[in-house]
């Protein structure tokens, strides 16, 4: 009871923790102290109990199994930097927003003979270009009967020309104009001192009704199909005469 | 864990990592749950902290640089235990060092042979130890920790990792014979 190295050193010299010199000592002591070797001997009981009834207990397969995949999924993976959840998402809507701006930014007048959609922004570019000195008509006339067979030879299909004159849309003339690496027929019309550019190619795709109008930079277009032709009337005249002049076309 | 460590652990790991961390740590995964559940004494939620201290590890491995792997994790896990313990037991941390030890006779070996030859009760008594008496024993006893790894592991001084066992022995000793009645006498 009044022993200090049953309260310390024994437990050091229990668990092999001494020095050579300090084991030795306690070994001597142990000769002369009943008291040290009476604890001696019950921790060395409870030691081959604890040892005994086993009372290691391993991780679960199941866990082992979860610690793995959580591993994994907080590794990078040699191909791509692994990027948090919501990152991945937060990538997959700017995509998204930034396809579908694109795709309502730029109406595609589709045609499925053409290799890839007319733009808008073509159709502007071809208009504001028909507009520079000398390039408007290659063919001008008011006479419908002049411009189309012009375009006879010079095209692939004959487009359908029409002077709407009396409906306050004069024919000016024609011209042949290159849309998306294809030829078309550009249509001249004219209403007061503007004009109308109707740029006109073969499809294959089913008709459609004179669409919705289109507007960008102060200009406007009209857009459909009949009868295998695909139609885009385009100018800087208002939406009302351009789709007027769509409908004298269309019928 | 170091400071330096936490802010290493925001680095993202990658394949080479991953190997180091399956040959290094992963095998000490018994270990690790070992612990956990004396220290929690419930297997439930010793997977759910085992599996998050393992996570923690894998965050904080680069800062690990080489050494005792498994005193390495056992650390974490034991942190990761007592953030728990905080959080969902607070009462039990409360029981700590302070008894004044008064000197207690040892029983004698007999009567620790028949209290610990059951299994149960063998549980039963380690798991009345405060934590902090128990998670020397379990370290010492069923991991066959050294004192170096001991202190290492529950950041207590080396020189006082003697005396922590002998008291929590003797815990043990009292807790197996007091609820023997037959060995309540020999214990007076």
């Amino acid at each position: 009871m009044s022993c200090d190295f049953t309260r310390t050193v024994l437990h050091g010299y229990l668990d092999g923790e001494l020095d050579a010199a300090r084991a030795g000592e306690f070994e001597r002591h142990l000769e002369n102290c009943r008291e040290c070797a009476n604890a001696l001997g019950a921790e060395e009981s409870l030691r081959a109990s604890l040892r005994r009834v086993s009372l290691y207990e391993q991780a679960p397969v199941a866990l082992r199994k979860k610690i793995r995949v959580a591993l994994d999924a907080a590794t990078a993976s040699p191909a791509a930097i692994r990027l948090p959840a919501w990152r991945w998402l937060a990538v997959a809507a700017a995509i998204l927003l930034v396809a579908s701006i694109s795709w309502f930014a730029v109406p595609r007048f589709r045609d499925s003979s053409v290799s890839s959609p007319v733009t808008a922004a073509e159709i502007i570019d071809a208009h504001i270009r028909s507009l520079l000195p000398g390039h408007l008509t290659d063919v001008a006339s008011t006479d419908q009967h002049t411009v189309k067979p012009w375009f006879d030879g010079k095209l692939a299909f004959i487009p359908p020309v029409k002077d709407f004159a009396d409906d306050g849309f004069p024919l000016i003339g024609g011209r042949l104009d290159v849309l998306n690496g294809q030829n078309v027929a550009a249509l001249v019309y004219g209403r007061r001192k503007h004009v109308i550019n109707v740029f006109v190619w073969p499809t294959k795709e089913p008709d459609t009704p004179i669409h919705p109008p289109g507007a960008r930079q102060g200009y406007q277009w009209r857009h459909w199909r009949h009868q295998g032709m695909e139609f885009c009337a385009i100018s800087d005249v208002s939406d009302s005469d351009l789709y007027e002049l769509a409908q004298l076309i269309y019928q | 864990m170091s400071g330096s460590d936490q802010g290493r652990g925001s680095d993202v790991l990658d394949a080479q990592d991953r190997q180091r961390f399956e040959q290094l740590v992963l095998p000490h995964l018994d270990a690790a749950f070992n612990l956990a559940r004396w220290l929690l004494r419930s297997r439930a939620d010793s997977e759910d902290v085992a599996q998050e201290a393992m996570l923690r590890a894998y965050r904080f491995f680069r800062g690990f640089h080489g050494g005792d792997a498994r005193a390495w994790l056992l650390q974490i896990v034991r942190n990761t235990c007592y953030t728990w313990l905080e959080k969902n037991r607070p009462v039990e941390l409360m029981t700590e060092f302070d008894e004044e030890l008064h000197p207690q006779p040892s029983a004698s070996p007999e009567a620790l042979a028949i209290a610990g030859d059951n299994r149960e009760h063998l549980t039963r008594a380690l798991e009345t130890l405060p934590p902090r008496f128990r998670e020397v024993l379990i370290l010492r006893e069923l991991e066959g920790c050294s004192y170096k790894e001991i202190a290492a592991i529950t950041a207590i001084p080396i020189g006082t990792v003697m005396s922590a066992l002998a008291r929590a022995r003797q815990r043990l000793h009292r807790a197996l014979t007091a609820s023997t009645p037959q060995e309540t006498s020999r214990e007076l």
